[in-house]
């Protein structure tokens, strides 16, 4: 008999590939005390901010370091419809149709446990935050990914869609404003895919966490459209507009029946998420607005600085409308986005991430993350540029 | 708002070149914007922000805030003294207050003794002053948006994050 200890693992665990932040990230590790400037985060370089952080501390001063209900505390749910009405015109009740969960990640993979039976089709749009894939493999379902491109500024279309879908597709993934790409799609764009989601009798999973980072125009919610809300899981969190990353802290809206399906999963897993983070994301909603909009102007004046380096410097790099990421295409380098992202780190100390970490239609770009101090982006876009005139090692 | 304006507001230390890149100008458009700002006597001058308390040969000096009361004239209010008390050079930040006192001054000096002079020879001999009530100060937390000697947690993000 065989000693591995890695023989009682999961087969579909086992196959899972390895993430490729990880393999960058071990890279960049191994640079410890070298000056090196990241734009290889995914999260706000802003802490949250004091007013909500004390909030925390109050709810722990006050005792409240007990379970809350397993759809979250109904305080916050009330806050969370009154704002979902607010700023994406959809109605969803408090008490059956709201679900707070452990950041955006638990909902997604809530709903992909609660909707998908084994060998079911997800389809999901490429390149796309890392962890979509691999979700979709955890529950025994089938990813089918529909590439998005440069020439549509990353939007999806569905033209794209429709190349891509095949009998047995139920979920479609959705991530507008994108991580990686920070490609969003416009009323248009969304409608054109609402009905196609009507006509295939899709369920979309719509991850808005970026929405708060929209600079131009307004951002319209998929569940927003006519017949969508009732075939829309809508997801969203405080973790990108109020700097709350590492509170974990998110949350699921839809129809009740499949609220209340996520809901039976999440009981059995995680109970529910974290009181303290509960209560600290009530005061985010009720009075951490002027906060968000004073770090959207800084994302926002970022995001024009960066873009016109990039393209100046030669590297083509379409103006994401919103999320803090810029996803330059290397392929005027003549080198391949790994060699790019390696070559960088190693002789001018800046790191960005290969953008096939992100699927394979990331490929001849990285991802640029520009939530970082002015000071620190002129810099990194000076390193860049020396790096891309110097003659190639 | 001035877009150059807005950038200072924002209590960073860029410098005109990274203020340039930072608003798409070149560094000739930021130094008229600047110039423009100081005709149009919006910005008056440059100030550091210091925690004097790290630079022992500035640790000396006082600082003192004092509640003052005066009388209002005819005409001109409380103008024309406030102004008055303004231009001492020992006078920081002058401010006209709403309830128990009328002006808030903010002063400082080389020691108590001077600041302590300064108040009973100068500021509470003017005629039209009524009542002067100094509060020195002792310890600052927090000046101008910046927190002095306060750890803000020293930052743990990651380097490469999903």
């Amino acid at each position: 008999m065989s000693n591995d200890p890695k023989r009682w693992v999961a087969g579909h665990v086992a196959a899972l590939p390895k993430s490729g932040i990880r393999d960058f990230f071990e890279l960049v590790a191994k640079m410890k005390g070298q000056d090196v400037i990241s734009l290889g985060v995914g999260e706000p370089d802003f802490v949250t901010p004091w007013n909500i952080r004390e909030a925390a501390i109050f709810a722990l001063e006050r005792g409240k370091t007990y379970y809350t209900s397993n759809l979250g505390m109904i305080e916050l749910r009330r806050a969370i419809s009154t704002y979902v009405t607010e700023h994406f015109s959809v109605d969803y009740r408090p008490e059956d149709q709201v679900i707070v969960t452990v950041g955006v990640s638990e909902a997604l993979d809530l709903a992909l446990r609660a909707f998908c039976n084994p060998g079911d089709k997800v389809m999901f749009h490429q390149p796309c935050y890392v962890s979509y894939h691999p979700s979709i493999s955890l529950v025994h379902a089938q990813g089918v990914a529909v590439p998005t491109f440069a020439k549509d500024n990353f939007a999806l279309t569905a033209e794209a869609l429709r190349a891509a879908w095949q009998p047995g597709c139920k979920v479609l993934m959705l991530n507008l404003p994108c991580n990686p790409t920070g490609g969003t799609c416009d009323r248009l764009q969304l409608e054109a895919i609402a009905t196609f989601c009507r006509e295939k009798d899709l369920l979309v999973l719509s991850d808005e966490i970026y929405s708060e980072l929209t600079f131009e125009g307004t951002h319209t919610s998929i569940a927003s459209l006519p017949g969508m809300a009732e075939r829309t899981i809508f997801l969203h969190g405080f973790s990108k507009a109020f700097a709350m990353t590492g509170w974990r802290l998110g949350y699921a809206c839809g129809p009740a029946a499949l609220i209340d399906a996520m809901m039976k999963v999440h009981q059995y897993t995680m109970l529910c998420a974290s009181i303290i983070a509960q209560e600290a994301a009530l005061e985010a909603l009720t009075r951490g607005w002027d906060s968000v909009l004073k770090m959207r102007e800084q994302y926002h004046r970022r995001r024009d600085l960066v873009v016109r380096r990039f393209n100046e410097i030669g590297l083509k790099c379409h103006s994401p409308r919103g999320s803090f990421y810029a996803f330059p295409s290397v392929a005027a380098t003549g080198r391949t986005e790994k060699d790019f992202a390696s070559g960088l780190l190693l002789e001018q100390k800046v790191a960005v991430v290969p953008g096939s970490a992100f699927g394979d239609n990331g490929v001849g770009h990285v991802r640029a993350c520009f939530a970082t101090s002015y000071e620190q982006l002129i810099v990194a876009c000076d390193r860049i540029e020396r790096f891309v005139q110097a003659p190639k090692k | 708002m001035n877009p150059v304006l807005k950038l200072l507001l924002e209590g960073g230390s860029l410098t005109t070149a990274q203020i340039a890149q930072v608003a798409g100008f070149s560094v000739s458009e930021v130094e008229q914007h600047l110039e423009q700002l100081k005709k149009d006597k919006i910005l008056l001058g440059w100030r550091p922000v210091l925690d004097l308390s790290r630079e022992a040969a500035a640790a000396a000096t006082v600082r003192a805030v004092i509640e003052v009361k005066i009388s209002p004239e005819r005409g001109g209010g409380f103008n024309r003294l406030a102004e008055r008390l303004a231009r001492f050079d020992e006078v920081e930040s002058c401010y006209l207050m709403s309830g128990g006192y009328d002006l808030l001054v903010f002063v400082k000096g080389a020691s108590l003794q001077k600041v302590a002079g300064f108040v009973s020879e100068k500021l509470s001999t003017i005629e039209g002053v009524l009542s002067t009530s100094t509060h020195f100060m002792l310890r600052c937390y927090k000046d101008q948006g910046f927190l002095l000697d306060v750890g803000e947690a020293t930052t743990t993000r990651l380097n490469v994050a999903p």
